[in-house]
């Protein structure tokens, strides 16, 4: 029972230690692991928004391998000999024939499926949703321009990968996804026509798309995604994450439990939670229920056909576009009703795109940032993204224009109506309330930091007076108040020539059209006298 | 013992509830057993002058106001003569008939006639000029070929009521309705005489046997639940939308606050 010291082992190591030892000797990665396990991850729940996005998407690649090892990306016709009566027999293309084989003939498949189709929309929604936090705190300025640039970019891949992949079972529902894209594709001019040809290789549908789609789908875009969400990690890690002010938390620094053991083990399990929260949803709600589209005719449209919830955006743009907009010239057809949509879409993805260097020209702040502001902090960014969504809800929603149509008893042409006037009155709107609430919770904030909490004790002083006793802030709380930056409109400077040039003009217009309207941050100065004047 | 011995046989303390159970099991029976003879009985002769009598009289105290005394169409309904019994049978059968209101198109609403008097009306309309009749029994039993009825539906009916028969928008406040629960009758009887907004599908367009095989899939799709789970309502990718962004995205979300939150 004794533990006698052996000869041969002067030092007994745990099996963990030993193995570590063994794989830095040949790797060296300890100094790897110390400085990437001492990270810091700044702990608030909109920072997980991201990790959301990259699990879900771990999660849709794990699924779509499993989809690979039965999917066909044939369009050869066949006779659909599967277990789903409704079908049987019916002419359909190999790849519908066998995506319904996934679906009702191989173990697992219905729930493999869904789950992939599940953790796709949500794999976007999360990035949509990570790409709002960034935008509203701010995140995105000097020197994370670039990831922005890199992450919008993700969005637009995790799109087209949404929408590849929507394509591809061949099925009712993606045939006319697709045809809707060889309208847009043929409305553009001299160019139109052939690109659709080449795209499918020939006369629409063809026989080629499928096949095409396919190697998109699961070879080119995912290799792209990985790269630039790779890249995307790799720049966080440089620049460290933003976090929010708070006593002790600087610029120079990032305040919250390192990565290894907490964050890792948090991020972890939390992967896991993602991944369990997607099955349950893929084994209890049905999607993209092809067996009833069918195979896909070119003659059929069904009602209430749209595309996956992130192309809606597109689709609303076509179904908003008034009556009439096309007309002949040169002998050419000019369909104002696909480039008008395809042209005001693109200029908002640019705009998105380039943002944060748009405001850094506009402010001028060539500082760096590392605590991400409090949306009310900066009114006019909170503004413009406030009209920036409100643009976006509006064609989003008009993309479900029928379904709204019908559920709350409303007329189509009304219901197209007033999305007509979101889409183009409401950014309007919702900019000037954004900026003024904006405003308002600024001057509230000021208000407390100098005279702090109404407590609603009323107190007689011996003269007869009443007062109200105010609770003072705690530094804490004060702390997240008063530290934000302050800006004021650019002056408009001569250059080295002496000359003031037209570019100087409008940044000072836009400068001043940002930062007209501001309430100063407390000063240390009011603080103190505040505090000596306080009743 | 003595007590012991009372609570056994019909003095158990369960002998009521087994009583009770009894009688309603009985009672139920027989009022199935009645009703459903009732509604065998319901079989009204279509030749009859009675039936036709007994229609005219309902016609005249119900229908008449729109309609006109002797179905010519005033300025508020068309004429009836010549739409035939299948024309009636749906509109009152389903409740669209009396229309509650003008507007887009009739509602549906609970009938407000019973089957017997739907019968008479419709054979009185019937007897006013020849059209479509109520089809019989084995054209809408649904005995056909789904797979037929499905591409059949998907080219003729899914525009407007949508692949899976939840139904769909049409313009100014004018709709498709949900084919969920319309029975067999009602769908044929639709087809051949083209309510509301709806297109006529004639026999030459869509033959009886054809008619049948559409019946037969949409009662394939009423009584097969979704294979994958809860359908959210069968409208496509709006509701899949709405669905992971409120119930995915907001558990998602309400799961992070939780992992982040410190603790107290």
């Amino acid at each position: 029972m004794t533990t006698a010291p052996s000869a041969t082992a002067p030092q007994k190591r745990s099996f963990t230690s030993a193995a570590s030892v063994y794989v830095n000797e040949r790797t060296s990665i300890a100094g790897f692991v110390k400085e990437l396990g001492r990270k810091a991850f700044p702990d608030h729940w909109s920072f997980l928004l991201g990790e959301v996005a990259l699990f879900s998407f771990v999660v849709v690649l794990i699924s779509g391998t499993f989809l690979t090892f039965f999917f066909q990306a044939s369009m050869v016709e066949v006779h659909y000999d599967g277990s789903y009566v409704p079908l049987k027999g019916v002419e359909m293309s190999v790849a519908m024939a066998s995506t319904l084989d996934i679906s009702f003939d191989i173990r697992g498949g219905l729930f493999v499926r869904q789950m992939h189709h599940w953790a796709a929309l949500l794999f976007v929604a999360a990035i949509g949703l990570h790409m709002l936090r960034i935008f509203f705190t701010g995140a995105f300025r000097k020197p994370r321009e670039l990831n922005w640039v890199i992450g919008f970019t993700l969005f637009i891949l995790a799109m087209a990968e949404g929408f590849t992949g929507y394509s591809l079972p061949d099925d009712l529902l993606s045939g006319n996804g697709l045809r809707i894209i060889d309208g847009m594709v043929k409305g553009i001019p001299l160019i139109g026509t052939w690109t659709s040809f080449l795209l499918f290789g020939g006369e629409f549908p063809g026989t080629q798309i499928v096949g095409r789609l396919y190697t998109l789908h699961i070879l080119l875009l995912p290799a792209l995604v990985v790269a630039l969400v790779a890249l995307h990690l790799v720049f966080v890690v440089v620049h460290k994450h933003t976090q929010y002010a708070g006593p002790g938390k600087s610029q120079q620094n990032a305040v919250g439990p390192p990565i290894l053991p907490i964050y890792a083990a948090k991020a972890g399990g939390f992967f896991f939670i993602v991944f369990g929260v997607l099955a349950l949803i893929a084994s209890m709600f049905t999607i993209n229920p092809i067996w009833n589209y069918g195979p896909y005719d070119p003659s059929p449209v069904s009602a209430g056909t749209q595309p996956d919830w992130y192309i809606g955006f597109a689709d609303g743009a076509l179904r908003l576009i008034p009556p009439g907009w096309e007309f002949v010239w040169l002998d050419r057809t000019w369909s104002f009703n696909i480039l008008v949509p395809l042209i005001v879409i693109g200029i908002f993805i640019v705009t998105v795109l380039i943002y944060p260097f748009i405001e850094a020209w506009v402010t001028g702040d060539k500082r760096e940032h590392h605590i991400a502001d409090r949306p009310r902090n900066s009114p006019t960014r909170t503004a413009i993204g406030a009209a920036g969504v409100t643009f976006y809800a509006g064609l989003w929603a008009a993309a479900s224009s029928d379904i709204l149509a019908t559920h709350f008893s409303l007329t189509m042409e009304g219901v197209i109506h007033a999305l007509q006037a979101v889409v183009i009155i409401g950014p309007f709107v919702a900019y000037f309330i954004a900026k003024r609430v904006c405003i308002a919770l600024q001057k509230k904030d000021r208000e407390i930091v100098l005279h702090g909490y109404e407590s609603g004790r009323i107190v007689k002083l011996p003269g007869g007076e009443f007062i109200e006793v105010h609770q003072p802030l705690d530094e804490y709380d004060r702390w997240r108040l008063v530290s934000q930056e302050s800006y004021a409109p650019l002056m408009i400077r001569p250059n080295a020539r002496g000359k003031i040039t037209a570019g100087q003009h409008v940044r000072a217009a836009l400068s001043r059209w940002f930062f007209e309207d501001r309430i100063a941050p407390v000063t240390k100065g009011e603080l103190e006298s505040g505090h000596d004047t306080h009743h | 013992m003595t007590r012991q011995k009372r609570r056994t046989g019909r003095r158990h303390p369960l002998a009521t509830v087994a009583l009770l159970a009894l009688g309603l099991v009985f009672t139920g029976g027989a009022y199935a057993a009645l009703s459903s003879g009732t509604i065998a009985q319901a079989e009204v002769d279509p030749s009859s002058q009675q039936t036709i009598e007994e229609g005219k009289k309902l016609f005249q105290a119900n229908c008449a106001t729109c309609h006109g005394l002797s179905a010519q169409g005033t300025d508020e309904g068309p004429s009836l003569i010549g739409v035939g019994a299948a024309a009636v049978d749906f509109q009152v059968g389903t409740g669209r008939m009396p229309m509650q209101m003008q507007g887009p198109q009739a509602q549906q609403k609970p009938p407000q006639f019973t089957d017997e008097q739907v019968k008479q009306l419709a054979y009185y309309v019937a007897s006013l000029g020849p059209g479509p009749d109520i089809p019989s029994d084995h054209l809408v039993n649904g005995g056909g070929d789904a797979a037929n009825g499905a591409e059949l539906f998907r080219i003729n009916c899914a525009m407007c009521h949508n692949v899976a028969g939840a139904g769909g928008a049409l313009t100014e406040g004018k709709f498709a309705p949900p084919l969920t629960d319309v029975s067999g009758v009602h769908i044929y009887e639709a087809m051949v005489t083209g309510p509301q907004n709806m297109p006529v599908f004639n026999d030459l367009n869509i033959s009886p046997e054809d008619k049948r095989d559409v019946i037969t899939y949409l009662k394939y799709v009423q009584d097969n639940r979704s294979p994958g789970g809860i359908e959210l309502g069968s409208l496509g990718p709006v509701a899949e939308g709405l669905f992971i962004w409120i119930f995915g995205l907001g558990a998602i979300v309400a799961i992070t606050v939780w992992i982040t939150a410190k603790s107290n």
